[in-house]
């Protein structure tokens, strides 16, 4: 590289993540207030607006673990589908579908009391998620059809059957040609947490995570998971059911961005319509691979990127900057990232090239 | 279907095909010297904003096209920079360039959405538009139509009777061989990237130059990622790449069409039509293809490892 010596390293040095992942987020931001600054912005300032809209108070900061929930529960399972190579991008397709089931089933059984209609809702958008996520595996298996491309475009027919929901069937009679859904009754609501903004759905995702890690760390399938995505070869060699993993992961992810889509729905907007649709699912991508793929680590990214959004919102008040900055940040993030992983694997020497193993 | 509504609609799908045909030779061109990118979507958008500004500002459609074309090629880039120089992962690296290229292209372009710019626009073909039934479909556009029906043969004279295609497709199939045949498939995959990238940002100024004369978010739909589905279509081979980009201009065609008279099929269901068949071509070539060996480059998505 550029003439210098690279060398492999054998195993990520200690230090790596410690230096690498600030170096990147650092020089992604520069490069963000050099767009800032490029439009005629205030670019430190809106560093600081940035930091403040997402944590500067309390308020602001439910704001940030609000979005947080839906970003987690994605890029959960986007990630465990990484973890075997299998390239789903669909999180937001699953997304849309869970909310479309949530709402099927609201609509299906309005008068049911809470304790029955909470657990028809998690199991329908579980399974509409999880559906969407099976489609891309079956086909990906069957018939070897590249799952980036189905789940890509499964995700915007997803969004397209949502809009089709919203603007003809299901749309309330009293929306005033608004495209929505009926409020939701309150039996179909998931609760605040007493004394706070903050929705069960919290509850959800430290379950899951929780589940998830003992899943992959400590049992049989979690194992051959990995060595699937490690080495195909040696997976199949093993006699490891490679296609059950396949559908598993794929409706374990479409299952959790379906949860995300209904707590969405739910306990946020309380109510179907399009507007839900914001891009979590990819923004689900960038956390994932941020993290490494490690459950503990996605938590943590899934907070970052979701002060992110909250803080671009208060540089969209205060500074008239368009949404999509918080968009290229995030794109920015994440190839920087993918760059400055480079450093984790290589070192780079200077000088003639002495033979080194 | 009477030749008075069929000509029309093939036409508009010759034009509504061309934005994806030049996307999917230029993904076709890179994925050739070895390269997978998923930034075709990205590109392709930051490209017509290029070239729609660039249009806008000094009056010329021509040097909008190849600021269009220099901006994409800038983005991939990034991913050139990140895959070969610093071995990141090829699908996660197009992926951000996907997010990067569409978040660039909504915050830069969003104070013009609705503005007009010069663009191109279609002229008679002398003599050939003459001709029954063909001249109609074919030869009643503008420049860039005309430019594309070049580019398949263009293309497949550089791959097999040109050095330089030869040793792209080397890079592409077994980059040690090439690098002991004394190749350098870096530099030669970075030819891939770049080149390829122009065609897609091509691709894109059509959108906002031809197709359309005037800036909207979000104007790529999709078609970014139709391209790389068609690539696979195409078996890598550009003659089918056209047969490919005119049936998705057929359905969008077809679709718009159908919105404009009014039919009683809710726009939603309609507009899942090109996404739709972009999974059932898939399928198709997938059964087609089955028991061949992949028509895929050998090292396609794979990164070059340093010596040593």
């Amino acid at each position: 590289m550029f003439g210098l010596n690279v060398v492999k390293r054998q195993e990520p040095p200690k230090w790596g993540s410690f230096l690498i992942y600030p170096g990147c987020i650092a020089l992604s931001l520069c490069i963000s207030c050099l767009l800032l600054a490029a439009q005629g912005k205030p670019a430190l300032e809106g560093m600081v607006m940035l930091w403040q809209g997402a944590f500067g108070a309390w308020y602001a900061f439910e704001d940030t673990l609000l979005k947080t929930v839906p970003i987690f529960l994605c890029s959960l399972g986007v990630a465990v589908t990484f973890r075997m190579q299998v390239w789903n991008i669909g999180a937001e397709g699953q997304f849309a579908l869970g909310a479309v089931g949530a709402t099927w089933a609201v609509l299906t059984f309005p008068n049911l009391p809470g304790w029955q209609l909470m657990p028809i809702m998690f199991l329908s958008s579980a399974v509409a998620g999880c559906a969407w996520g099976l489609i891309p595996a079956y086909l990906k298996l069957r018939l070897k059809v590249n799952e980036i491309i189905t789940t890509l475009m499964l995700n915007y027919i997803g969004i397209l059957i949502l809009q089709f929901l919203v603007y003809g069937p299901w749309k309330a009679k009293a929306s005033f040609g608004f495209p929505m859904t009926e409020e939701f009754p309150s039996a179909a609501v998931v609760a605040a947490i007493p004394g706070t903004r903050l929705h069960w759905g919290v509850a959800v995702c430290v379950v899951a995570a929780v589940i998830l890690t003992i899943f992959l760390s400590r049992s049989r399938l979690g194992f051959e998971l990995k060595a699937s995505g490690e080495s195909l070869g040696a997976a199949r060699y093993a006699r490891m059911p490679y296609g059950f993993l396949v559908m598993l992961v794929m409706g374990l992810c479409g299952a959790l961005a379906g949860w995300a889509g209904m707590l969405e729905t739910s306990a946020v907007v309380g109510r179907l319509q399009p507007s839900i649709m914001v891009g979590y699912g990819y923004t689900a991508i960038v956390v994932a691979w941020l993290a490494r793929l490690k459950p503990w680590a996605i938590g943590l990214a899934a907070v970052f990127l979701a002060a992110l959004r909250v803080g671009t919102e208060n540089l969209m008040l205060e500074l008239q900057v368009p949404a999509a900055f918080g968009h290229i940040m995030e794109g920015l993030i994440l190839v920087t990232v993918i760059a400055g992983q480079f450093f984790m694997n290589y070192s780079i020497r200077l000088g003639s090239a002495e033979v080194s193993k | 279907m009477s030749p008075e509504l069929l000509i029309p609609l093939l036409a508009a799908a010759v034009q509504s095909g061309t934005p994806v045909l030049y996307a999917t030779l230029g993904e076709m061109f890179t994925e050739r010297s070895g390269i997978l990118n998923l930034g075709v979507e990205g590109m392709m958008v930051v490209g017509a904003l290029a070239a729609f500004l660039t249009a806008k500002f000094t009056g010329s459609p021509w040097l909008g096209l190849l600021a269009g074309g220099m901006a994409a090629s800038a983005l991939g880039g990034i991913h050139a920079l990140v895959c070969l120089e610093f071995l990141g992962n090829q699908t996660v690296s197009g992926l951000a360039l996907t997010i990067l290229g569409a978040g660039l292209a909504d915050y830069l372009g969003t104070p013009y959405i609705g503005q007009n710019a010069p663009g191109f626009y279609a002229f008679d073909m002398p003599v050939l538009s003459a001709i029954p039934f063909i001249g109609p479909i074919f030869f009643k556009h503008d420049a860039l139509v005309y430019i594309s029906f070049l580019a398949p043969l263009a293309f497949w004279f550089f791959w097999h009777r040109t050095r330089t295609g030869m040793a792209l497709t080397a890079a592409g199939e077994y980059p040690k061989a090439a690098a002991a045949a004394g190749l350098n498939p870096v530099r030669l995959r970075w030819i891939g990237i770049l080149v390829g990238g122009f065609l897609i940002g091509m691709g894109g100024a059509y959108l906002s130059l031809a197709y359309t004369h005037l800036w909207t978010n979000g104007m790529s739909a999709g078609r970014g990622w139709i391209a790389v589905a068609l690539v696979i279509f195409a078996f890598w081979r550009p003659g089918r790449a056209v047969f490919g980009a005119y049936l998705f201009g057929g359905v969008m065609a077809f679709q718009l069409r159908l919105q404009a008279t009014g039919t009683n099929l809710p726009s939603s269901l309609l507009l899942m039509l090109p996404y739709a068949l972009t999974i059932f071509v898939l399928l198709l070539s997938a059964m087609r293809g089955k028991g061949k060996s992949s028509a895929a480059p050998a090292a396609l998505g794979v990164n070059i490892e340093p010596e040593g």
